[in-house]
């Protein structure tokens, strides 16, 4: 049986490396799949606690992160897409017009 | 003496951070996105390792299959190509890096303090999760449930304004 403590270790390894991918990319695509790297990394902590407690509750929230995640992928795509037509990059840095 | 369960848990997650490493690693976002793919698929391994049987389904039909291809259609819809490096201003290198850390330290040491506190695993299969799944999901929370669907339809509905061409 493999401790509880492990998942939780590979779920907070897989947090920071998402969040490092958010920092250090510049593209806005990679950026975006920095954020999905981060929601599976809570998901996975959210099965190892719900197998930890013996109740399925965690595994409900997992499917609704699942939901909100591709409802947001649907989304966010779409305004990639919006941003990529109107600046012809798909450079974040150049995605700076609300910037003074 | 390991005994396999755990030689499969440590496989899988390898897979999963090797992935997660080449994400950050690779230059170009096609690439980026299969090592996204093989996370996700090792983390649906992890959930059967687990005893969440439909989340394992789930997470390789809609994350693996659904999300990541929508992901590959706007890559190559942009045609994307090898991301351009920008010098990096002084605030990330001196604030954005450290605090990074701190986070990471934050919650290593939350999970070190919480280690003796955690209940030990049910045993193998002890949970058939699908069962209790369904059943909590179609009585407690049912009422989140059915706002999913609004939320889904809000997305749908966002999506196509977003994306459709003005005139």
């Amino acid at each position: 049986m493999v401790p509880t403590n492990y998942y939780l270790i590979l779920s907070a390894i897989l947090f920071g490396l998402g969040v490092l991918a958010f920092v250090f990319k510049r593209n806005i695509i990679t950026l975006f799949m920095a954020i999905e790297l981060m929601l599976n990394a809570v998901n996975l902590a959210f099965v190892a606690f719900s197998q930890a407690l013996g109740k399925p509750d965690g595994e409900v929230f997992v499917l609704f992160v699942i939901v909100v995640a591709a409802a947001e992928a649907a989304v966010g795509l779409g305004i990639i897409i919006l941003t990529a037509r109107n600046r012809r990059s798909l450079n974040v840095e150049h995605v700076d017009l609300l910037k003074l | 003496m390991i005994s396999g369960v755990l030689v499969i848990f440590f496989v899988l997650a390898g897979l999963a951070v090797l992935g997660a490493v080449s994400l950050i690693l690779q230059s170009h976002p096609i690439h980026s996105a299969l090592s996204l793919i093989l996370v996700m698929v090792s983390l649906a391994g992890l959930y059967l390792l687990m005893g969440a049987e439909f989340i394992a389904a789930v997470q390789i039909i809609v994350y693996g299959g659904a999300v990541m291809v929508l992901f590959i259609f706007v890559i190559m819809l942009l045609n994307a190509g090898v991301e351009e490096r920008t010098n990096f201003s002084k605030m990330a290198t001196f604030g954005g890096v450290p605090l990074a850390l701190a986070l990471g330290c934050i919650i290593a040491v939350a999970i070190a303090r919480s280690s003796g506190r955690l209940p030990a695993p049910a045993a193998d299969g002890a949970m058939s999760s699908t069962r209790g799944l369904s059943n909590l999901l179609f009585s407690e929370f049912v009422y989140p449930f059915e706002l999913t669907s609004f939320l889904i339809l809000v997305a749908i509905l966002g999506a196509i304004v977003l994306a459709q061409r003005e005139n």
